[in-house]
């Protein structure tokens, strides 16, 4: 026994966990290769460290082959509807505020069917923690276009090609007003640990997408940014304060063109640019512009796929907002009494 | 008081058992608002009484157009009132548009007070009268007509008060109340406190209203065109302290009562939507009494959050309509097979789709007993008043709490818009409801089995943040033990008739139906929900005709009370009256083969007539 301190600021003692002690027992039914196990993994490690009982941690779920995580977990959890996890994480957070609420979703889970779930989940701050798995795809249903497929890409519903414009997820999450997003690869497991303990930290909406791999119905769909040839060059690692430098020796960066109010892709060295000229990246700007600009470069040939966080900034969050008015309206009324409470203001006696 | 000479020429005092009064005008014309302070008035003379307010679909429709009319029923009397009354004996109109839709609703023979101000060429013209109407001769004949220009005599009062015509125009239905004070004898005191309490904020305003009121209150008395007055003798009301209650604030209230019982988080999750809209704003005032509140982006995220609550070990609730409840739909089978408790409250409208939102209907009851996908059955209970949703929230949240089952609340538009005196309850009234988390394993000495049940078939609820117990709930068919998911036929079949056995069980805390009336007889007349008081109200009039009719109210659809059975025996004949086509009785049929209920419906938005079904009764003894 060791003793650590709690989320959301109150000091308990914790037994010291392994992660074995957030393991259900249950084997996981992913097929083999599938990208949710590294994430799995990762979410199984990182919980002896964030400092809340394990009883107090709760993920739920909507319906897909990355649903099912809430099973393996030895956590509370629900494994709830189709793109609605949101909506029971809202309202246990709101009713339950000091459990630390976790989302797992995928990308049609979230996207489509949730679509308008995530945005108001993301606008609203509720302290929540949504890890989405993005492997392009229709995963459990056996391989249909989803919205994050890209243009072009043939599934069993688009045999000759999608031919709808995905979403930019981060971007997204950006635009519908979330403090905390960040985007990580099933492959990448130290990245995504580190990036999963700044979202666990983090208190507002929080949106991690994590690239994830389906062996069986869209492979290789990050081979453009994972193979260990062009791994360098298409990958742009964001970390707090350090310029955004990336390719094999480190010298190609991104730097903000203030002419064209556009980002570049520089090379240091090269036509007087210097390191100074490079962005330096500040996850906690107040206004997302730069942050979504940086989303926006996935999509953008030419340029490499960020990972890291994009995004992390306080605000109130919805559950304290909340509950300031809950507790400042319990501490001006005091106690009512049901009679005095239903008699209301006007009232007349009947002898 | 101005000038006026009184003539001094008292007035007959005409005794009278009930009176219905239904004040129309423009929306803009403050009839909500005279409407409510007329029956304060008569609840304060110790009336029953029922009211029911019906307001156009469009906020702002346009001025004196027949679409705008907005209009506010009240039935008192001094005896039990049942319903806000069939047909008004005194319509009060404000303008032609409001004489026009209303005026077929009078009784023959009724009086009809108007504001003869208002009849003007352009009004006339927007009501679609060619001519005006005042002058038909067949109108006098027919009613009691009293003609008063109410735009000019409220003018008159208030002349030299440096009021702009707009304020002087908004303050003539205080002349309208004024007059029937003195026609139904109030005491106009208390009016005068109640419009300074009013205008508490902006007192410039308060002394035109009362100058206006006071002017309607003379005008009666001394300008010779009522010929009597009127005197309603006080009800033989259960004793204790009464306010007046809308269906939607007392189910609110019911929602706040349950939290204080229960010594539990209430958690409501809800989307705005007519006519249910009001439950959830009057609940977000409810913090101070452990109401938590959540407006969703939607019905279904409104429905989740109240789930997710619920697994959290909050009573939760979710309230809605029509359209939000279809909407609901695959929500309310999670909770079904989940096996949380939750209260979803529907309050009906007319439908299909988006149908008539402002109109009542009970066309909801089959789709609420088999509206979700696979065998997914739920208690079902249906408030029969205004003041009855208290008490029939707390009942539903009672049984959901005790069961571990989402139960549906059925309500009406014409419940939830409608109001009656409601006793409050003296302290120890109500039961304390009873909670219980598991706290401890349940199986093999350290283990949690979520699904393990006790003898009535009820499984554990145990909460995050109790160690030892984490488990996973969810939406695909579970072993009937862990709860883990299970794909095996034989375990589904058995959950699935364990879910339905267990909901069966419920009827443990349904009580008996009590037949009203003759026990047996000719005709059974059997009424759910909304309708308990048109159907009560005939049944009576029936038996005082001494016609062999009894009457019994269904308050819970499922489980329905053991000895339903036996009491439709009873009678040679069986009729369910219902505003819709007829769910009920098909319900009826199913359930008791060899019954085949007779139909009585009315589909028409509004609630049913004790006369019409009286007559339709009698028609069909003989
Ligand atoms: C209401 C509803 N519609 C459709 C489905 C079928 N369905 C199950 S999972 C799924 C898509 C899953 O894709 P994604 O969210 O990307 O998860 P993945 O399996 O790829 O992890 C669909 C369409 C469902 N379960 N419920
Ligand atoms: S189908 Fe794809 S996403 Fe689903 S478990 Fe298999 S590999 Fe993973
Ligand atoms: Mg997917």
């Amino acid at each position: 026994m060791s003793t650590t301190t709690a989320g959301n600021g109150k000091a308990a003692a914790l037994p010291t966990y392994t992660k074995k002690d957030f393991e259900s027992g249950v084997d996981p039914r992913w097929c083999p290769g599938c990208g949710d196990f590294s994430i799995i993994n990762q979410v199984q490690k990182l919980l002896p460290s964030v400092g809340v009982a394990r009883e107090n941690i709760v993920f739920i779920s909507g319906i897909g082959c990355s649903s099912r995580f809430p099973y393996y977990m030895n956590n509370f959890g629900m494994h709830t509807l189709h793109g609605r996890a949101p909506s029971f994480a809202s309202g246990l957070k709101l009713s339950r505020p000091e459990l630390q609420v976790w989302v797992i979703t995928g990308d049609g889970d979230a996207l489509a069917i949730g679509g308008n779930h995530f945005i108001h989940t993301m606008r609203r701050n509720m302290d929540l923690k949504v890890i989405m798995f993005n492997n392009r795809i229709y995963g459990l249903t056996k391989g249909q276009v989803s919205p994050t497929s890209v243009l072009g890409q043939k599934t069993k519903t688009t045999p000759y090609g999608s031919a709808d414009y995905p979403f930019n997820p981060p971007a997204l999450a950006i635009g519908a007003g979330a403090t905390f997003v960040a985007r990580s690869v099933d492959l990448e497991g130290a990245h995504m640990g580190a990036v999963l303990k700044q979202a666990a930290d983090h208190r507002g909406s929080t949106y991690v997408e994590v690239y994830q791999n389906c062996p069986v119905f869209n492979d290789g769909a990050y081979t453009f940014m994972t193979e260990k040839a062009v791994k360098a060059d298409a990958q742009l690692r964001m970390e707090d304060g350090k310029p955004l430098l990336f390719g094999k020796d480190n010298k190609k960066g991104i730097r903000f063109n203030a002419q064209s109010a556009e980002l570049e892709v520089v090379t240091v060295g090269e036509n007087g640019v210097t390191e100074k000229d490079i962005l330096v990246h500040n996850p906690r700007r107040e206004d997302p512009t730069i942050a979504f600009m940086l989303a926006n470069l996935s999509t953008r040939a030419g340029f490499p796929t960020p990972i890291g966080v994009f995004r992390n900034v306080e605000q109130p969050t919805c559950d304290d907002l909340n509950w300031q008015q809950i507790n400042a309206t319990k501490q001006k009324k005091g106690d009512v009494p049901l009679r005095k409470f239903l008699l209301g203001n006007d009232t007349w006696e009947v002898k | 008081m101005s000038s006026q000479t009184t003539t001094g020429k008292t007035r007959p005092v005409e005794q009278v058992d009930s009176v219905t009064i239904r004040f129309v005008g423009d929306s803009g014309d403050g009839m909500q608002l005279t409407g409510t302070e007329f029956t304060k008035a008569s609840a304060l003379a110790g009336n029953d009484l029922a009211t029911f307010p019906d307001f156009p679909a469009e906020i702002r429709a346009p001025a004196g157009s027949l679409a705008g009319v907005s209009g506010y029923q009240v039935h008192f009397g001094g005896k039990t009132v049942h319903t806000p009354g069939d047909m008004p004996d005194v319509l009060v109109a404000m303008n032609p548009a409001a004489l026009k839709t209303n005026l077929h609703d009078l009784r023959a023979g009724g009086m009809l007070i108007v504001n003869t101000g208002a009849f003007i060429d352009s009004n006339l013209e927007k009501a679609g009268y060619k001519s005006n109407p005042l002058d038909d001769d067949a109108l006098k004949k027919n009613y009691k007509v009293v003609q008063v220009d109410m735009n000019k005599l409220t003018e008159i009062a208030l002349s030299g008060m440096g009021l702009s015509s707009k304020e002087v125009a908004r303050s003539k239905n205080y002349f309208a109340l004024g007059m029937l004070y003195w026609l139904y004898n109030r005491p106009i005191e208390p009016q005068i406190e109640s419009i300074r309490a009013k205008f508490a904020k902006k007192p410039q305003f308060a002394e035109p209203n009362i100058k206006v009121f006071q002017a309607g209150h003379a005008f009666g008395e001394t300008s010779e065109l009522f010929l009597s007055q009127y005197r309603v003798p006080a009800a033989k009301l259960k004793p204790g302290t009464y306010r007046n209650i809308t269906g939607n604030g007392a189910t609110a209230l019911g929602i706040a009562a349950v939290a204080k019982l229960s010594g539990r988080q209430c958690f409501l999750g809800s989307y705005p939507i007519t006519p249910a809209t009001e439950i959830l704003q009057d609940a977000s005032y409810y913090k101070e009494m452990n109401v938590v509140t959540y407006q969703a982006e939607d019905e279904i995220a409104g429905i989740g959050s109240a789930i997710g609550a619920s697994f959290g070990g909050a009573i939760a609730w979710t309230t809605t309509s029509g359209p939000g409840l279809a909407l609901k739909s695959e929500m309310s089978g999670l909770a079904v097979i989940m096996e949380l408790p939750l209260v979803i409250v529907n309050v009906q409208r007319g439908g299909p789709s988006t149908g008539m939102p402002t109109k009542t209907e009970q066309a909801d009851l089959l789709f609420t007993l088999f509206g979700r996908h696979g065998e997914a059955p739920l208690p079902v209970i249906a408030a029969r008043s205004p003041g009855d949703c208290f008490y029939a929230a707390i009942e539903a949240a009672r049984v959901a709490v005790k069961w571990m089952t989402p139960v549906v609340l059925l309500t009406d538009g014409y419940l939830g818009f409608g109001s009656e005196p409601f006793r409050v309850p003296e302290d120890g009234e109500l039961a304390p409801i009873q909670v219980k988390y598991q706290t401890k394993p349940n199986y093999e000495g350290d283990k949690y089995m979520p699904y393990l049940r006790d003898e009535k078939l009820i499984r554990p609820w145990a909460v995050p943040g109790t160690a030892g117990l984490e488990h996973r709930v969810g939406g695909l068919e579970k072993d009937s033990l862990s709860g883990m998911v299970s794909y095996d036929g034989m375990n589904h079949e058995k959950m699935v008739k364990t879910r339905a056995q267990k909901v069966a069980n419920v009827i443990e805390d349904v009580p008996d139906a009590v037949v009203d009336g003759a026990q047996s007889g000719d005709m059974l007349l059997v009424s759910w929900g909304g309708t308990y008081g048109s159907v009560k109200g005939a049944a009576e009039r029936l038996v005082e005709q001494g016609k062999k009719v009894g009457h019994v109210h269904l308050r819970w659809i499922n489980p329905l009370p053991k000895n339903l059975g036996a009491v439709l025996k009873n009678f040679k004949k069986v009729m369910v009256p219902e505003v819709n086509d007829g769910q009920l009785a098909f319900y009826l049929r199913a359930k008791f083969p060899g019954v085949d209920p007779l139909q009585f419906n009315r589909i028409n938005g509004k609630a049913l007539k004790i006369s019409e079904l009286t007559a339709k009764v009698l028609e069909l003894l003989g």
